[in-house]
Formats: structure tokens, sequence, C-alpha cells
């Protein structure tokens, strides 16, 4: 059964890379996306992001609800900066080309049109990393890389260990729900919203308990093996950093001064096809 | 020689209780000893283990009087940290003290703790992984290993501190048969091999002395009650006393009239003298009368040739074919990952066969949606905590009819009803946390009878509970059955219970249906036990042992006779309340 949004072991060069690597991309590459207003460079990136999901042999079914759940708020997003600001690309651009006449005295301009297009398209930058990260990232190896930017290990560690057990909680969850169904508490479509949002509960709180037993169990497990008992810790699953890792690195970073002097090149954030 | 383990008059009461869980223990282990820890839940044998490994009172606060030593420390000022490298302690939840995502990691976690570099760690995982039998395995996941492998790696995980002592705190709960039984021989052979001081809390007797161990002590209400050797304890009634179920040949042997003596080693079948007891069991065989068979009724629900496939191409039932009478008390047995759950969950409508069908009542239940097939086949999950989520029990009982539209006045009296069949009518007005974990098992199995449903289906009902509790809750099943009529479905692992409460047994392995027997002639087919990772029951090599032809015959006249004994050992009201179904 897939599972969401979680780790899956395969081999590919991505899964290879130390996650410290994919830390730094991933945050370089966010920082860089919001920084960046430049079309030019969010289309490369938004090529790069593509390329990178490809090649990670990610699954779609492993992240398409997410996905939906991202495009849902991107949408909404989108919307409420064309109701609350209708005029934000005219500002930006300088320019005022109207296409159309709408409702409320309001003009859709091809500049603001053009505005959101860039929104979007940073979020289409951002998504592919964040999945590829979650997907291919070892849980335990992260948590080592985590320790190794300088995050104390026990923060580290409960990091790791949530997402370790996120499928265990999904596998629950679903046989939770199935019984709660069989009870006659139905939480498919047929249901009323209203009711199928109170019926949740009925999963929520069996959910909460059984993990709660399984956290105590587990973390008496944990320290009767002795976690916690230095203020060091070693990690078996730390990879050291390949060539691979430093051309990675170091690709990202010459990228990001790359986008920062493309982006800033004519003094401004945005990439203007308008003057 | 110095014990490695010793209390002296000690005492111990949890500061969340008025009353001592441990009472004036006396108890001394030698270095290399094997010891096995007896009792029923409660009797405090857990808080024991758990003061070993100073679980108490670091983790849960407590107070103690007398003294303890363990390995030349006082495990209350060492700590949990220090008594780490000296006691090496192994849970029962074998999938909650998986803490790696590999059983590498898993193998290397203490050694993590103590801040090991890399490569000196992985030399010593995968030496440890050697010991356990583990090697071939050092990438897989959790998901990708059996109950028994888990265990390995548990073993491994605390062995790879160079620990002195193992405890294992009820190492077979949740393992099944022959899992359990390879366990104990690899506690065993370690305990040999590297000279380690055993000491094993278990209330399966039986199971546990499938090796032989030293002393078994046996507690009851936080005292210890007898510390013998095997063969000389087994002759004793203590265990009958306290609600310790002794190995079954023993209680045979009795039955027949006999009286056991120490010099017969009755601790191991295999190693017993048989010749004093087996003119008294074969005469006792031939005088008991076959138990008549039970009357089928109708047939409720037909399994017809059903097959599935999560992927095309990867069966994970193959052709199951049977079918369920009224009245029947059955089992479906087989090792994790059989198919048993999947079987269920065809049953109740989360998954639909690739092929095959399901009648209920003699009409396809295909159409039928998983709420509306819910109103006559009752599903009881293995905890009540996955089920229970009303603060009080009488809405959690009536939750089932609300969520179905049933009118008020009708709610509160089938609810009432449901409560006093479940014996739980004392308590109507109590939250559900006050109960305890025996009486939520009887909540969730209201809330499920409270909809009436023709077959009830119940996920490892006695799953981690001793013989007392056991009895307390399958009885209540057999009682539930025969008052009320309703077909009852067990699935589950646990051989006494298949033997003692069901008439029939459906044994899955590997996808396939490979028998639909009576339980006595499933526990002593050898070739069946094997294949679905079950263990012969230990009636079967004293029938051969006594000459007796038809071993199969004689578990079931046994099964029928100690029935009646265990009904009144344990009587016939737990908790003395009334069982009368009124209304």
């Amino acid at each position: 059964m897939t599972r969401l949004i979680s780790y899956e072991k395969k081999d590919t060069w991505i899964h290879r890379l130390s996650g410290f690597t994919k830390l730094v991309f991933f945050l370089v590459w966010c920082i860089t996306s919001a920084l960046t207003f430049d079309t030019r460079v969010l289309v490369v990136m938004l090529g790069i992001g593509v390329f990178i999901f490809l090649s990670s042999a990610t699954k779609w079914k492993q992240v398409d609800s997410v996905f939906r759940v991202i495009l849902f708020f991107m949408v909404l997003n989108l919307l409420f900066i064309f109701l609350f600001s209708p005029y934000e690309g005219t500002k930006i651009y300088g320019t005022r080309t109207e296409l159309a006449a709408l409702p409320f005295g309001i003009r859709l301009t091809a500049e603001q049109l053009f505005y959101e297009f860039n929104v979007m398209l940073k979020y289409f930058t951002v998504v592919p990393g964040v999945f590829i990260f979650l997907v291919t990232t070892d849980p335990s190896e992260f948590a080592a890389s985590l320790n190794g930017v300088g995050i104390p290990y026990s923060v580290s560690y409960a990091v790791a260990i949530t997402l370790r057990y996120i499928p265990d909680v999904q596998d629950d969850y679903r046989r939770i729900r199935n019984a709660q169904e069989a009870r006659g508490l139905d939480m498919s479509v047929k249901a009323k919203l209203m009711t199928r949002i109170r019926r949740v509960a009925s999963i929520i709180f069996p959910l909460l308990f059984s993990t709660m037993e399984k956290i105590e169990v587990v973390s008496n497990a944990m320290e009767l093996r002795g976690f916690g008992k230095r203020k060091k810790r070693s990690w078996y699953a730390k990879k050291p950093l390949t060539r691979t890792d430093k051309g990675v690195i170091a690709f990202v970073l010459l990228f990001m001064a790359a986008a920062m002097i493309v982006t800033w090149a004519d003094g401004s954030r945005f990439y203007n096809p308008f003057q | 020689m110095e014990p490695i383990i010793e209390f002296k008059n000690y005492t111990f009461r949890y500061e969340s209780q008025t009353e001592p869980t441990l009472r004036d223990i006396n108890l001394k282990i030698d270095p290399g000893e094997k010891v096995l820890v007896v009792g029923l839940s409660g009797s405090g044998k857990s808080t024991l283990a758990h003061c070993i490994n100073a679980l108490n009172p670091c983790s849960r606060p407590g107070r103690s009087t007398g003294t303890l030593v363990v390995g030349g420390k006082n495990p209350a000022e060492a700590g949990v940290f220090g008594m780490s490298s000296i006691v090496g302690t192994v849970l029962q939840d074998t999938d909650g003290q998986f803490i790696g995502l590999t059983v590498a990691e898993d193998l290397a976690f203490a050694l993590e703790n103590d801040d090991v570099p890399q490569e000196e760690m992985r030399e010593r995982v995968l030496s440890v992984a050697r010991d356990v039998g583990m090697e071939a395995f050092l990438d897989r996941s959790p998901g990708e290993l059996s109950g028994g492998q888990k265990q390995r790696v548990s073993m491994g995980g605390v062995m790879v501190d160079d620990v002195r002592v193992l405890l294992f705190d009820e190492p077979l709960a949740n393992l099944d048969p022959a899992a359990g039984k390879h366990a104990i021989a690899l506690i065993d052979e370690i305990g040999r091999e590297k000279n380690m001081t055993i000491l094993i809390i278990e209330h399966r007797l039986e199971d546990a002395l499938y090796r032989a161990v030293d002393r078994i002590v046996v507690m009851n209400e936080g005292r210890i009650l007898a510390d013998a050797p095997p063969d000389e304890l087994l002759c004793t009634d203590v265990l009958n006393r306290v609600g310790i179920r002794e190995p079954l040949y023993l209680t045979a042997i009795r039955h027949a009239g006999c009286t056991l003596r120490p010099d017969d080693h009755p601790s191991s079948i295999e190693r017993m003298n048989l010749k004093p007891y087996r003119d008294a069991v074969c005469s006792w065989y031939e005088q008991t009368a076959p138990e008549a068979p039970a009357e089928t009724g109708k047939v409720v629900l037909s399994v017809r040739d059903v097959s599935y496939e999560y992927r095309s191409g990867e069966p994970v039932l193959k052709n199951i074919h049977f079918d369920i009478y009224e009245g029947e008390m059955l089992a479906i047995v087989g090792k994790n990952g059989a198919g048993k759950s999947t079987l269920s969950s065809l049953i109740c409508g989360f998954l639909t066969p690739t092929s095959g069908s399901i009648l209920l009542d003699g009409s396809d239940i295909a159409p039928l949606s998983v709420k509306e097939r819910g109103e006559r086949i009752g599903l009881v999950m293995q905890s009540p905590n996955q089920m229970i989520s009303k603060p009080m029990i009488r809405e959690e009982v009536g939750l089932g009819l609300v969520a179905r539209g049933v009118p008020d006045s009708q709610v509160t009296q089938r609810v009432d009803n449901t409560l006093k069949i479940c014996g739980l009518w004392p308590y109507r007005n109590w939250p559900v946390g006050a109960l305890s974990f025996g009486q939520k098992k009887r909540v969730s199995i209201a809330s499920i009878l409270v909809i009436k449903p023709r077959l009830l289906i119940l996920d490892e009902p006695t799953a981690g509970q001793d013989y007392r509790h056991y009895t307390e809750i399958m009885e209540f099943l057999r009682r539930l059955n025969r008052e009320t009529g309703i077909t009852i479905l067990m699935i589950t692992h646990d051989m006494h219970l298949m033997l003692e409460y069901t008439d029939r047994s459906i044994v899955l392995a590997d996808g396939e249906q490979i028998a639909d027997t009576t339980p006595a002639y499933v526990l002593t087919d050898s070739s069946i036990c094997e294949r679905a990772s079950l263990k012969e029951t230990s009636l079967y090599p004293l029938a051969i042992a006594c000459g007796i032809s038809r071993p199969g015959a004689f578990v079931e006249r046994f099964i029928a006779c100690d029935r009646e004994n265990r009904r009144n050992l344990f009587g016939e009201k737990p908790h003395g309340e009334p069982w009368e179904v009124q209304g």
C-alpha cells in the first residue's frame, strides 16, 4: 500500500546523496525562490525542479493528495491577491494594459496576470523540492544531518522518530476508520460535511490513545538503551559527503549567486516584459 | 559466588499507589543462572523486573525499603543509564521497541548513544547480528520482518552493550507459537554461549519451559510464593492456586488420577519418564466418552473461492472457501502475514475480493456498503483503545445506534440490555477511563453487540492477557455465544484459545487455506502446524508415548473434560456480577 509523503527506499543518485546535502540544497533553493521574482530564473528553477523530481523515481501516488492540498491553497492565495490588490501588477511593472472589465469596476490587467503567474511559478519551484526532500531522505540520516548542522541531537532525533512512525500512524488510522465505519459512523462522501467532521473525532481519539501507548513504550525502550546518556551521540546512518554531494552543494550555491546576479542586473527583483 | 542480583527484604510502593506492589522480596540470582518468573498481571512480576533495570523508581517514581544489589550497584542510584550497561531489557512489544529504521540502525542504537565511532559501531553491529542470526537482514525495515525476527533484533539491540544480565519482559506475548519456540531456543543458546544471567518474566509457563530453566519463581500479590527448580515446582499445586496454567500434558496426567513425582522430570515432555503414568492415562482415555459432535445450524456466512491481490500477480489470498454455521464459535488461525486480517477485511467490506464471492444468509454481500454490512457483521478490534472514542460508557456503547438514527428511547433500552449481558451494568455511569483493560474490552464488545449483528468477528481477543483474564474474556464470549446464539469468528494465533473454545479452525498459510477441521486434529498434525507456524500441542507426544493410536481423539476428550474443570476453577461470574439477561 502506498503511503503519503513518507520515505521510500530506492536507489537513485538523489537517494544516495547525504541528508546534509539535501537539507542545504532545499534551504538555498527556497531562499533563492523567495528572493527572486525574475520570471526567467523561476522558469529555469521549475525546469530543474521537474528534472530532479523525475530522476528521483518518485511515484505520483506518493504525493498526489498532498499536491492537491497545496494546489488548493495556491489557488486560494492567487484569488485573494487578486481580490485585495487587483492592481499589484500595475504598481510593480509601472504600466497598465487593460484586458477586460470585471464587475465592481475592476479591470483585469495583463500586468496583474503576469504577476500572479510569477507567484504561481514560485509555488511550483518549491513544491518538487519539498516532495523530493521528504520521500528520498532516510529519517535517521536526516536526523544525523540536522545534528551535523548544529541542532541538538534530542531535537534531531525527535524529528526523525516522528517521520519514522508516520507510516505506522497512517496504518492505525486506516484500521480505526474502517472499524468505526462498520459501526455505522459513515465518513464517506455520502454523509453530510458537518456530520463527517464530528465523526472524524471518533477516529482521532482512539488514534491519539493508541499513539500515546506506543510513545510510552518507545520512550522506555529508548531510555533503557541509553538515549540521552551523553552530550554527544554518533550516528550509524550518517553518510560522509561524496564528490556528488560536494558537487550538488557547489552547484546550488553558484546557482543562487547566478540567479541573484540575473535578477538584480536591472536593479529590481522583477523581470519586466512590459517596458 | 557473589550473586549478580540480590533482593533483601525488599518492598516497593509506587508513588501513585497506597499499597506496596512488592512486599518482602528475598531473591538471590547467581551469575549464569536462568530463572523464570511467573505470575498473573498485577502480581508484581513486571514491577520486580523494572526495579532491576531501574525504570522503577527512575521513570515511575516510588519508594522502597530493604536492599537491592544488581551487579554490585544499587539500581535506584545508578539510574536507568547506569544499569543499561549491566542489564539488557527486552520489552514485550516487538514493534514499539524497534526504534531504528533498519535492523542495523536498531542494533546500533545503544552504541550511538554511547558516541561510539562509526567504524567500530559497524563492526560491533555485524558481530551481534551474527549472534542473533540476523546478519542477512541488516538493511531491512521493521515492516519487512516477522515478529520473531523483530524480537531477535531487540535481543541484539541490548546485547550490543555487553550486558551481563538479559531481562525478558513477556517475550512470548506478541509471537506466534512457532516463533515463540524459536525465541526460547535462542534465549537459551545465547545464555549458554555468552554465559549470561537470564531472567524471563512470562505467564505462559509451558512455552517458556520449551528449554530448561534452573528455577521458577512464582509471584502472587506482590510476594514470592515459591522459588524452586521446575521439576519440584510442577509437582505442587502452587500454580493452580495462583491461576497460572501448568503444561497441558501434566494437566492430562493429573486428570488420569496420577500424582506427579519430581524424579520423573515433569518439566519437559521429551525428557519425562512416562512409564509410571502410562496405564492410568490409557485407561482414562478409554473410559472417557467422546464428546458428541455439535449439531450444525444453517449457514450464516459462506466464503466462496475468494482470492485477493493487492497488486496484480501478488495474491494475498488464494481460493479461500468455507462456510460458517449459525451459533458456531470458530477460529481463523495462521501466522502474521498469512492473510487472516485481509480475510476479515474482505468480509467486512474494507477490501473487495479480486475474485469469488461472500454470501451472508444466502445472498451476495458485494453490493452492500461497509456500514450496511456492519449491521449484520460486527468487528471488534484487538485493543479496545482502538475503538473507544467517547468518555462515558453509555455513550460509547450507544454510539453505533445513534449514528444509525435509532430513536433515543430505543437506544437507552438496547444499551441497558447490552450492558447487562456484558456484565457492565454496575459500571453503567462510569467514565471509560476508570475501567480495567478487561472491562474496556467488554465495552468494545458491547458497543458492537448493541447493533445486534449475526456474526461477531474478534481480532486477537486475548492478545497479551494472562490465563485468568484470558479465561474471563473467553468464558464471557462462550456464554454470549450460548445465550444469545450469536456466531463468533475469532482471528488468533493463540493455540489454547482455538483448542479450548472453538469447534472448528480454518488454517491459513501463505494465503492458502490448508485446513478446515477440529482444532484437536490441527494441533496433532505436524505438517499443518509447521506450515501455519503453530506448535503441536504437548498432548500429542503424551498420547504417542502412551501408545494411544488416535492422538486427535485423545486431545478432544481431554479438552472436553478440561473445559468443565476450568469453569469450576474460575467460576462462571467474573467479579461476582450478575449475568442474567434481562429485558
